[in-house]
C-alpha cells in the first residue's frame, strides 16, 4: 500500500487512476468512491439513486468489474483503476455501446443509462456472444424505470456484433413495430 | 438533392407530400440521445455553483399530530448553519390545483402523514445540514390517525383538512348522464363486480432536486427537476415568495424520470428559493431515496364498483360506476384523479346511459396524485375484467364482443367527450392474430393461460389546470443567417423525447437536417409558455404551435423566394435544406440563401405560434375533466403461466397494438409502448406502497430493494404493433404514447390468469398469496375468487343530470341555470379544468382574466 497520510481533520490521501488517468485526493475516510467522482473529480455521470447499493445507477467498473460505488469507501481505491461512462468514448467516437443504446433509443430519461452501459462493457469483454439471458442476468442489478429493457438488450446484442466485427443492423421490427 | 416526383402543380399541401416525409415517421437517433450515452447530460443534482450551501428537511415521524413549538435556536448556532425555516417563514399555502391549495412548503399548524417537512437547514456542507436537523426540537401534540377511506367516511373527528367535504372525505360527486334504471330495464343481463387497485409509486431513478440563486438585482433563479415549470413558477413560487413572476426564472433540467412524480410544484423546491434569498447564496437540496418515497404525488388505490346491463350480443344498455379514491395527507391532483376514475369508460364501447360517483378521502398518509395514465388505470383494469365476466356470462368471444360494440369515430360520448379517430378495431384485430388468440383463449394445458383487454387515453387535457383562456402551449423560431434553426418552447422532456419531437417537426416543416436544428426548452425566461409535461399532452400541443410558427416562418422566406425566382409561392417545396419549384425542383436556392435572402429585405425573421384545445362540449361541474383534442388506443393480449403450487405467475410475453395516430419517431414511440408495458406489468404483479397496519401509519418498504419493480429478469417479451390512424387534431396526425399502453396490461393478465388456473384476482398486485387463497377457496368449491367483498356506503351529494346528447342534452346539467347557454353563445371556456372552487374551498384564488 503506497504510503497514506492523514492529516490532523482525520482526512485520507487516495491515489487512484479514473480513465487511464492518474487522480490524487484527500477526502474523510467514509466519503465513498460516487462522491469523490461527483464532488471531488467533477464526474457527473456517474449517479446517486438509492444510497443504498439497490439500484445500479452508481455502477463503475473497478479493475474491470463492475462495482456499486456508493458502496465503495474512497480509501479503499488506493492504487486502483475506475472506469466511468465519462471514459467510455475515444474524444467524439462513441464506444459501440453508446452508439447502439443511442440508435435504439436504448436511453430515455438517461439516469440509469451510464451504469447500464458498464455492466453491460463488462459483460461483452467475458463474453463476447452474450445470450439473451445472460444479458438479463448481467443487468439484473440495474434498475431501470423508463424502458422496459428491451431496447436495452437489442442495444447489447447489436453492440455486441459490432465488437465482434460483424456488419450488424437493428431489425427492422425493432424501431417501426411487428407488420 | 430531393427526389424529383412530379409535383402536383396547384394545391401546396400536396407539394409537401409529393415530396415524401424526411424526417416525421422515420426513426432516427433522439437529439437528446448522445448526450445520455456519454453521462454528459446535466441533471439537477450535477449542478454545482460557487459558495453553494446545501439544505435538508426534517421530517414528522407521526402521521397525524399539531406542532405545538419548534425550537431551531441550537441547529442555528451550529457551525456552518446559515439559515434555519419553519412553516412561519412560509405562511402563504399552495397546491397545483386552484381548489385545493392545501399545502405549505413546511408544516405551518399540522403534519399530516409520516415524512411531512416541517423546517429546513441550509448549512456549507450537507453534512452539517443533516447534523443540524437533530438539533431541532419540534414538539407534537399527537392525534389519531385516519387510516383508511373507510375511516374517512365514518370519522368526522380528528379532520385531516377543514375543507373536506363530508368528515374526511375531500371531495364527492355523482354524475347521471340519461336514466341508467331504464337501461337496466332493457338489459338481458346485468353484472356486478367490485375491484381495487392498490397504489403505486412512480420510482423514478432520479431523485428529486432542486436549486436556487438570489441574485443582487433581486432576481431568482431555481433549476429543478420538475415537470411543469411554468407552474411551479406562476402558482407556488410567485405565490408564497411574494415575488412577482417577472422576477423569477425557472429551469426545469431534463428529469431523471417523471411519470408524474414531479408535477406538483414540491416543499424543497420552494424552500431553497426562500433559503437562496435568506442567504444570498445559492442552495441546492437532494432528497433522499427514501425522502422521495414520502414526497410521493403516486397511483392512488382505489376501491372500485361497477354494475352493467348488456344485451345478449354484449351491447352495453346502462353502466354504473362507483369509485373511493385514497387519497393520502393533501389534495395534490387528487380532484382531478377522481374525476378521471369517472372519465374514460365511455370512450372505448358505446355506453348510452352512464351514472358515475366518485369520492376522494384524506389520509394521513403521503399524497396520491398523477402517476402514468393518472386516475384511468385503475377503472380500466375493473371494466376490462368486468367485460372478460360478462362475454363469459354470454359465452361470446371476448375480443369479438368488443369488436361489435366500439365507439364509431367522430362520437360525442354521453359524458360529452368528443372522440376523433379510433384504430381500436385495426388494435383488436392485429393482436388477436398475432397472439393466436382463437387457439389459445380457453383451450391452453392448466397453467397456461391468455387474456385480453383494451384502453383508451387522452392526448393532452383539453382545459389547463387554472382555468383561462391563454394558449396551452406555444413555440418561438428563430432562423438564423447561417441556416440555423432554433425551437424555442417551454416544453420538459422527461426521458419521453418532447425535445426531438420539436426537432423532428421543425426539421420537417423547414427542410433542414435534424442537425440544422438547436432546441431550447423548459426556462421560463428564455422559452414561451407550455403548461408542462403531464396527460400526454406535449407531442400534441407543442408540435401543433411549432406547426404554426413554421408556417409563418415559411410565409415570409416563400414570398422573396418566389419574388427571385419569379414562381408562384405555393408551388415552393422545402425539402433537402432547399426551397425549390416543386414543379422544377432546380429551380431553387439553399435554405441559408433564402433566409439571408429573406433577412436582407423582411428584416431580423422571428416567429411565434401558439395551440389552445378546441372547446370542451360538456358544461356541468366535473366535465373539465376527460375532454382532449384526441385520444390514443391500445389492445393487448398477455400469455401467463401460473404454478398452482406457488401461485407464482410469470408473464411470459404481451402483444400489443397501440393506436398512435401517426409516428414522429418511431424510436420514441417504441421505446414508450415497451416502457409503459414494464410499468403496467409492475403493477399488475408486484408494486404496492404497503403501510404497517398499526395506528402509527408508517411506511413499510420506503427503499427500491424492499418495494418490488420488475428488473430485467421479471420483465416479459413484448410484441409490438403501431397502428397509425392519423388524427386531424394532432399535428402531422399524431396522438399520444406516453401513457395508453400501460393501461391493457393489468386486467389483461388478470384475465389471462384466470383462463390459466380459473380463479378470478379482482384486485392488483396479483401476488403468489392472492393466488394460492383463491385456488384454496376453489378447490372447496367457493367462489375461487380474491377481491374486496364490499363497497361502502357513502353519503352522495344529489345527483347531477346532465341528459346524453342522443337524448336533447346540449353539455349542461337540468336545472343548472348558471351554466346552461342562457345568454346568447355559451362563453368558450364556461366548463372548467376542475370543478368551479367551492365558496368553503382553501383560499378559492381569484380567476385569471
Amino acid at each position: 500500500m503506497a504510503r497514506r497520510r492523514s492529516d490532523a481533520a482525520g482526512k485520507v490521501r487516495v491515489g487512484f487512476e479514473v480513465n487511464g488517468e492518474a487522480v490524487e485526493v484527500v477526502v474523510p475516510p467514509q466519503k465513498t468512491l460516487l462522491e469523490i467522482l461527483r464532488e471531488d473529480l467533477g464526474l457527473t455521470g456517474t449517479k446517486h439513486g438509492c444510497e443504498l447499493g439497490e439500484c445500479g445507477a452508481c455502477t463503475v467498473r473497478m479493475d474491470g468489474t463492475p462495482v456499486l460505488s456508493c458502496l465503495v469507501l474512497g480509501p479503499t481505491c488506493e492504487g486502483r483503476s475506475i472506469r466511468t461512462v465519462e471514459g467510455m468514448a475515444h474524444g467524439a467516437q462513441l464506444h459501440p455501446l453508446q452508439r447502439a443504446f443511442a440508435d435504439l433509443g436504448a436511453a430515455q430519461c438517461g439516469y440509469c443509462t451510464p451504469g447500464i452501459l458498464l455492466a453491460a462493457e463488462a459483460l461483452i469483454e467475458a463474453n463476447p456472444t452474450p445470450t439473451r439471458n445472460q444479458i438479463k442476468e448481467a443487468l439484473a442489478g440495474n434498475l431501470c424505470r423508463c424502458t422496459g429493457y428491451i431496447k436495452i438488450y437489442e442495444a447489447v446484442e447489436l453492440a455486441a456484433a459490432w465488437m465482434r466485427g460483424e456488419d450488424a443492423r437493428p431489425r427492422e421490427e425493432s424501431v417501426y413495430g411487428e407488420r | 438533392m430531393a427526389n424529383a416526383e412530379g409535383g402536383h402543380a396547384d394545391r401546396r399541401a400536396s407539394n409537401r407530400e409529393a415530396f415524401a416525409r424526411r424526417v416525421v415517421g422515420r426513426a432516427h437517433r433522439r437529439v437528446d440521445a448522445a448526450a445520455k450515452v456519454t453521462g454528459a447530460t446535466r441533471f439537477a443534482d450535477d449542478l454545482v455553483l460557487p459558495r453553494m450551501l446545501y439544505a435538508r428537511l426534517l421530517r414528522s415521524p407521526h402521521p397525524h399530530a399539531r406542532i405545538v413549538r419548534v425550537d431551531t435556536s441550537r441547529a442555528a448556532a451550529l457551525r456552518g448553519v446559515k439559515a434555519v425555516l419553519t412553516g412561519r417563514d412560509l405562511p402563504t399555502p399552495f397546491g397545483i390545483l386552484p381548489v385545493s391549495q392545501d399545502e405549505h412548503a413546511l408544516a405551518v399548524d399540522k403534519v399530516r402523514y409520516v415524512g411531512d417537512p416541517v423546517a429546513a437547514v441550509a448549512a456549507t456542507s450537507e453534512d452539517i445540514a443533516t447534523a443540524a436537523l437533530d438539533l431541532i426540537e419540534v414538539e407534537y401534540d399527537v392525534l389519531p390517525a385516519i387510516t383508511s377511506p373507510e375511516e374517512a367516511i365514518e370519522k368526522a373527528e380528528p379532520k385531516i383538512h377543514d375543507y373536506a367535504k363530508h368528515n374526511n372525505l375531500q371531495k364527492l360527486t355523482n354524475l347521471e348522464f340519461g336514466d341508467v334504471e331504464a337501461g337496466f330495464a332493457e338489459a338481458d343481463h346485468i353484472r356486478e363486480d367490485l375491484f381495487f387497485y392498490e397504489g403505486s409509486t412512480h420510482l423514478a431513478l432520479e431523485q428529486h432536486a432542486a436549486l436556487a440563486e438570489w441574485s443582487p438585482d433581486g432576481k431568482l433563479t431555481v433549476w429543478a427537476s420538475t415537470q411543469t415549470p411554468h407552474y411551479l413558477h406562476a402558482r407556488a413560487l410567485a405565490r408564497v415568495l411574494d415575488v412577482p413572476a417577472s422576477r423569477i426564472r425557472v429551469i426545469a433540467c431534463p428529469n431523471g424520470g417523471g411519470f408524474g412524480g414531479k408535477s406538483d410544484p414540491m416543499n424543497h423546491e420552494v424552500v431553497v428559493a426562500k433559503l437562496a434569498m435568506m442567504t444570498g447564496r445559492p442552495v441546492k437540496i437532494t432528497l433522499t431515496r427514501e425522502e422521495v418515497f414520502y414526497c410521493h404525488r403516486g397511483r392512488h388505490p382505489v376501491l372500485m364498483w361497477v354494475r352493467t346491463g348488456v344485451k345478449r350480443d354484449g351491447a352495453i344498455t346502462a353502466m354504473h360506476f362507483r369509485s373511493l379514491l385514497d387519497g393520502g395527507g393533501y389534495g395534490s391532483y387528487g380532484v382531478a384523479s377522481m374525476y378521471y376514475t369517472g372519465a374514460l369508460q365511455t370512450v372505448t364501447y358505446q355506453v348510452p346511459r352512464y351514472k358515475f360517483q366518485g369520492a376522494r378521502a384524506f389520509t394521513n398518509k403521503p399524497p396520491c396524485g398523477p402517476k402514468r395514465g393518472h386516475g384511468t388505470p385503475q377503472p380500466r383494469f375493473a371494466l376490462e375484467v368486468h367485460l372478460d365476466k360478462i362475454a363469459e356470462d354470454l359465452k361470446l368471444d371476448p375480443a369479438e364482443m368488443r369488436l361489435r360494440h366500439l365507439v364509431p369515430p367522430g362520437t360525442l360520448t354521453a359524458n360529452y367527450l368528443r372522440v376523433g379517430s379510433i384504430g381500436l378495431g385495426a388494435c383488436i384485430r392485429k393482436v388477436v392474430e398475432g397472439s393466436g388468440w382463437e387457439r389459445k383463449f380457453r383451450q391452453l394445458p392448466y397453467g397456461r393461460g391468455v387474456g385480453l383487454a383494451c384502453s383508451s387515453y387522452l392526448c393532452g387535457a383539453g382545459l389547463p389546470i387554472y382555468w383561462n383562456d391563454m394558449p396551452q402551449s406555444a413555440v418561438q423560431l428563430k432562423l438564423d443567417r447561417g441556416g440555423g434553426v432554433t425551437v424555442f418552447c417551454g416544453s420538459t422532456d422527461i426521458g419521453q423525447g418532447s425535445d426531438d419531437v420539436l426537432a423532428t417537426i421543425a426539421a420537417e416543416m423547414l427542410g433542414v437536417d435534424l442537425e440544422d436544428v438547436h432546441v431550447v426548452t423548459a426556462d421560463t425566461s428564455l422559452t414561451p409558455v407550455d403548461l408542462g409535461s403531464y396527460s400526454s399532452r406535449v407531442t400534441l400541443m407543442t408540435g401543433n404551435a411549432l406547426i404554426q410558427a413554421a408556417e409563418r416562418a415559411r410565409e415570409i422566406l416563400a414570398t422573396h423566394v418566389a419574388a427571385k425566382l419569379d414562381v408562384p409561392p405555393h408551388r415552393l417545396v422545402f425539402a433537402g435544406r432547399r426551397v425549390f419549384d416543386g414543379t422544377n425542383p432546380e429551380r431553387g436556392m439553399a435554405f441559408v440563401e433564402a433566409v439571408q435572402l429573406a433577412e436582407a429585405a423582411h428584416g431580423t425573421i422571428g416567429t411565434v405560434g401558439s395551440y389552445k384545445t378546441p372547446t370542451a362540449a360538456g358544461r356541468y361541474r366535473g366535465a373539465g375533466v376527460g375532454p382532449s383534442p384526441a385520444y390514443s388506443y391500445s389492445a393487448a393480449v398477455a400469455e401467463v403461466e401460473v404454478d398452482p403450487e406457488t401461485g407464482i405467475v410469470r408473464v411470459e410475453r404481451i402483444w400489443i397494438a397501440h393506436d398512435v395516430g401517426q409516428c414522429i419517431n418511431p424510436v420514441s414511440v417504441m421505446g414508450q409502448v415497451e416502457g409503459s408495458i414494464y410499468m403496467g406489468l409492475g403493477e399488475a404483479l408486484m408494486e404496492e406502497m404497503a403501510y404497517r397496519d398499526s395506528r402509527n401509519v408508517m411506511h413499510k418498504i420506503p427503499s427500491m430493494l424492499e418495494y418490488k419493480s420488475p428488473t430485467t429478469i421479471e420483465m416479459c417479451d413484448v410484441v409490438t404493433y403501431l397502428v397509425e390512424d392519423p388524427d386531424p387534431n394532432g399535428p402531422f396526425g399524431a396522438k399520444e404514447v406516453g401513457q395508453g399502453p400501460l393501461l391493457p396490461v393489468p386486467p389483461a393478465v388478470a384475465n389471462a390468469v384466470y383462463d390459466a388456473v380459473g380463479v378470478r384476482i379482482d384486485e392488483v398486485p396479483i401476488t403468489p398469496e392472492k393466488v394460492l387463497r383463491a385456488l384454496k377457496d376453489k378447490a372447496k368449491g367457493g367462489a375461487a375468487r380474491c377481491g374486496p367483498s364490499r363497497f361502502p356506503e357513502i353519503p352522495w351529494p344529489e345527483a347531477t343530470r346532465v341528459p346524453p346528447p342522443w337524448e336533447g342534452g346540449d353539455g349542461s346539467a337540468l336545472g343548472d341555470a348558471r351554466r346552461s347557454g342562457g345568454s346568447g353563445a355559451p362563453r368558450t371556456r364556461r366548463s372548467d379544468a376542475v370543478p368551479v372552487p367551492e365558496p368553503d374551498g382553501p383560499r378559492a384564488v381569484k380567476r385569471a382574466r
